[in-house]
């Protein structure tokens, strides 16, 4: 494990390193007539990226965040309007500037930063485009009862069941990984899966709940 | 290791009765509607073991907003127009935070806030000595309460079929099977037919989250619907 760390550690550094090159952003490159100014990051480098953003409000750092998830929010945001183009660019964009303002709220060892842009992006579609609420739970409520297994080392953990996620998701069956992806990404309702799928409800509640027990099994095998 | 996890949590809360995959997925998704997310989330307040697997579950959507690159184009148009925001010195509007006034510990956030809005506590009676408090939602499809229901007495009917959530707060229920006590939710579906009772040594304060009665054309059944409890 300790060696683990000092590797992950020495990893980041040289992703900062990397980070604090000043711009031209990679990937900005050209691909026929088309210019394809959106960038892939990794894991590691997009950690970093989000420290130089939240503590230093470094905008450079923010336009290489900006490339790599605007897009990916956009696309969901398509979906999620049933294809209004014109609407989910607003709201991607919207949802990015909530990013780059409360980027300080933003606990590496909380969550993944995929994970809290995606947390954001929800919460702008269900504000803008369902015009409805979602209740929340505050952690600062006197009646929040707090977990009290809060690990040492939650960070390292994170990116590590994060690997694991994405490891555990490629063993899914293509039916099971389906029916996760209709209900996070094109946002439907377990009946609107069922009638997609053209199968019964009952059978898509229970694919969803033999792949949450999967991945969460290949997750507690991970962090062992 | 699932084990000692599981023995670990119960030793930490006592809570025994959580919400399943299936609500818990569609909370994290944002297909869940507003009154019944006012339980769930009621309950991921007081049970660190469910808000770990809607943790899960947010990454599963972190997962799916990462595989998918949407196809770039244009990016640097928008990017334009945020940096410009951003040099303008655009910040977010801070809600200040209103002042709680509910007392007690009783009512966890966000279920307080609701509380709240509809103007604090206030208990309507029921027969046989239970009393309920409707909770004003935005959400149309459901029907959220308050119930407290005298110790020993039969938790009253209120169920419409379909899905039902009770989150108990205060006190605890029993029928032949189980005890729930504060932070337990019962899911239950029309199939369940029980008819259980408040223990004897507390009233029993619990959230009840319902299908929305049905609604009559009639405007003479509207009007005598809250008589019959319909
Ligand atoms: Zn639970």
């Amino acid at each position: 494990m300790n060696i683990q760390i000092a590797l992950r550690t020495g990893l980041r550094r040289d992703a900062y390193a990397k980070a604090n090159v000043s711009l031209p952003p990679v990937g900005r490159r050209k691909v026929g007539n088309l210019e394809e100014n959106s960038v892939n990051l990794d894991a590691e480098r997009i950690v970093v990226l989000m420290s130089a953003i939240s503590e230093k409000r470094d905008v450079g750092a923010f336009e290489i965040l900006y490339r790599h998830f605007y897009p990916r929010v956009r696309s969901y945001m398509v979906r999620m309007t049933r294809g209004n183009r014109v609407l989910a660019e607003e709201l991607a964009q919207e949802t990015m500037m909530r990013v780059w303002n409360k980027a300080s709220l933003f606990d590496g060892s909380k969550a993944q930063a995929s994970t809290w842009i995606f947390t954001i992006a929800r919460n702008q579609m269900i504000d803008s485009v369902r015009r409805g609420v979602r209740p929340t739970f505050d952690p600062n409520d006197p009646a929040f009862v707090p977990d009290e297994f809060e690990a040492a080392d939650t960070k390292i953990e994170r990116e590590q069941s994060a690997a694991a996620l994405g490891q555990a998701m490629t063993t899914l069956k293509g039916n099971y990984a389906e029916v996760l992806r209709l209900s996070f990404f094109e946002g439907l309702t377990h009946s609107s899966i069922a009638e997609k799928l053209n199968i019964p409800i009952g059978t898509v509640k229970s694919r969803i709940r033999l792949a949450c027990e999967k991945l969460r099994n290949a997750l507690q095998d991970e962090i062992k | 290791m699932r084990e000692t996890a599981q023995r670990a949590s119960g030793r930490n809360q006592m809570i025994e009765h959580h919400l399943d995959d299936d609500i818990l997925s569609q909370y994290s998704a944002g297909t869940l509607t507003e009154g019944w997310s006012i339980a769930v989330a009621s309950h991921l307040a007081l049970c660190p073991a469910c808000r770990s697997k809607v943790d899960m579950l947010d990454s599963l959507g972190g997962y799916f907003l990462e595989a998918d690159d949407g196809r770039a184009s244009d990016v640097s148009k928008s990017w334009e127009a945020v940096k410009a925001r951003i040099d303008a010195g655009e910040v977010d509007n801070v809600v200040p935070l209103k002042v709680r006034s509910v007392p007690d510990r009783i009512y966890p956030e966000p279920l307080k806030r609701y509380i709240e809005a509809a103007g604090g506590l206030r208990w309507k009676r029921l027969g046989s000595g239970a009393a309920q408090m409707l909770i004003p939602t935005g959400d149309a499809t459901t029907t959220v309460r308050l119930l407290k229901i005298p110790a020993g007495q039969p938790v009253p009917e209120h169920s419409h079929g379909g899905l039902e959530l009770t989150l108990v707060l205060d006190g605890s229920f029993s029928d032949e099977v189980a005890t729930f006590g504060r932070g337990d939710i019962e899911m239950a579906d029309d199939n369940l037919t029980h008819q259980p009772k408040a223990d004897l040594d507390k009233d029993c304060i619990c959230l009840a989250v319902t299908d929305a009665p049905l609604r009559f054309k009639s405007r003479f059944m509207r009007l005598i619907q809250p008589l019959l409890g319909i």
